[in-house]
């Protein structure tokens, strides 16, 4: 995939929790933390991490995992790695 | 009463299976003597010896979000579907929604809301997660560890379906999930009874779910010779009793009761279905698949039912037999049933295997036909032994076959045999509640 801009890492992160949790693309804004926010559990950020590599085209290793706390977390973790 | 003083009820039931997507359709199915084993439509059935099974006739992702049943396992998605039948049946208020009470939503409190820690589960799967310990291993195989989903160890344990209904429902006076093969839920009902009766709960959610219906389960129960191979005619292959019968139907679905001591129920002004009277239980201790061949072991669980429900054999006047359509297994039942109840009793009992139209639910079967005698014994009417034509000449006690067959007012009870694989056998008693 070539370089995604903000805008599309985020409709394609929330097509990907939909997908996976049912969480309406709306309500996934850059603000939003996983687990307090859209109450996302540890298993299905597992997966949603998973999908998000294969679309993205990244590798998210389970340390990184862990401190991608927010939608802007995602967001700027792929971009630096796309840069 | 025997144990304690206790007296346990029925308040809800609900059901899904191969006859209806809830209990009233499937009731009213079985009355109508339909059957609900159809032909497999799977790429490659013609490679299997048997073709044909009872599958659901309402499939779960019609009536669930496809997010939800990404983490489920089929016998868990419907264990849930049969539970909120038969919470709602209960007229117990709906489960406050984790997520929105998080948002600040008001829950709704249209019910009963029971007190979790008296609240428990029992439900249980012969079989389990099978569907998904294939699947999941078919994606390691094509794709590798990293694509296997994360939900697969609490998808493919057995006690999946009574986790999540404990969870759903917020029942934490403890969550079990009993194992015995084809008697698994016979099981769980009666642990469930036993539960209310020590003071452990004032109100079980208790039942069993199974779907397995999967090649490699034609295979291997075909392996064992264990199943019907009419694949000509499948909706007439599940005929216990009948001379030509060569094997059980395997069918799917998921069977949920509420019991409650009855001093809940009236106090919070519950409708009571029947009394749920007692439990017997014996192991056969001789084979690990086939019984043991004079019928001393079920026989020995159908006394301890009775002893157990404090009912005299001349009280049952219904029994939902185990009769899976097997050539051996149905006339030895009857064997049994005739040294259980004595000469006199077992002459005057009806008798009828409803897994004629159901196929055999194995882990689900106990909870789903203990149902049947419920609503039996509420509505006074047995449901016919489906595909009985020509019965066979061992057959000598009154196996209803036909039309179903009203019941005389009045004081009753029914008995449901389960016996699974292991040698297990459990006899579980309900009353009329008058």
């Amino acid at each position: 995939m070539a370089e995604a801009t903000e805008q599309q890492i985020l409709d394609g992160l929330a097509e990907i929790i939909d997908e996976i949790v049912g969480i309406d693309k709306s309500e996934v804004t850059p603000e939003k933390n996983f687990i307090d926010d859209l109450d996302i559990d540890s298993l299905s950020m597992v997966e949603i991490a998973v999908a998000a590599q294969d679309k993205f085209d990244v590798e998210i290793p389970d340390d990184e995992l862990r401190n991608l706390k927010t939608v802007k977390d995602v967001i700027n973790f792929v971009q630096n790695l796309q840069a | 009463m025997s144990k304690s003083q206790t007296t346990v009820v029925v308040t809800g039931i609900g059901a899904t299976t191969p006859l209806g997507g809830d209990l009233p359709s499937t009731w009213s199915a079985l009355l109508a003597g339909k059957s609900g084993v159809r032909n497999l439509e799977w790429e490659g059935v013609e490679e299997l010896p048997v073709r044909f099974a009872a599958q659901l006739a309402v499939d779960p992702s019609e009536v669930m979000p496809k997010q939800h049943l990404r983490r489920l396992d089929r016998n868990q998605a419907i264990a849930l579907i049969a539970a909120r039948e038969a919470w709602k049946d209960a007229g117990l208020a709906p489960p406050v929604d984790r997520k929105a009470a998080k948002r600040g939503a008001v829950a709704e409190s249209d019910g009963f809301v029971p007190d979790g820690d008296r609240l428990g589960v029992v439900l249980s799967s012969g079989i389990g997660g099978l569907h998904t310990a294939l699947d999941s291993y078919d994606v390691w195989r094509e794709k590798g560890w990293s694509r296997v989903s994360p939900f697969t160890v609490p998808m493919l344990m057995p006690n999946g379906a009574s986790g999540h209904v404990g969870i759903e429902f917020g029942a934490m006076a403890g969550s079990h999930a009993l194992v015995s093969a084809c008697a698994s839920s016979g099981e769980a009902v009666g642990y469930a009874i036993d539960m209310i009766r020590a003071g452990r709960a004032d109100m079980v959610i208790c039942g069993g779910t199974e779907s397995c219906i999967h090649p490699l389960q034609m295979a291997s129960f075909g392996a064992m010779r264990a199943m019907s191979t009419r694949n000509e005619e499948p909706e007439r292959a599940s005929r216990p009793y009948d001379k030509n019968r060569d094997g059980f139907v395997l069918g799917e679905g998921a069977a949920v009761m509420i019991l409650e001591s009855e001093e809940h129920a009236r106090a919070r002004g519950a409708d009571v279905y029947a009394i749920a009277a007692g439990c017997g239980y014996s192991g056969d201790a001789y084979d690990i698949v086939q019984p043991e061949p004079t019928g001393s072991g079920q026989a020995k669980a159908m006394r301890r039912a009775l002893q157990d429900a404090g009912l005299q054999a001349e009280d049952i006047v219904y029994i939902n037999a185990h009769a899976t359509s097997t050539p051996l297994g149905d006339v030895a039942e009857l064997a049994s049933i005739k040294a259980a109840l004595g000469p006199e009793a077992s002459s005057k009992v009806m008798i009828s295997a409803t897994k004629s139209m159901t196929g055999h639910l194995l882990g689900g079967a106990g909870a789903l036909e203990s149902i049947f005698c419920v609503l039996s014994l509420q509505e006074g009417v047995v449901p016919a032994t489906a595909n009985l034509e020509d019965i066979d000449d061992e057959v000598d006690l009154d196996v209803v076959r036909g039309e179903p067959r009203r019941l005389a007012d009045g004081p009753a009870a029914a008995l449901n045999n389960s016996f699974g694989f292991g040698g297990h056998n459990v006899s579980v008693v309900f009353q009329r509640a008058l």
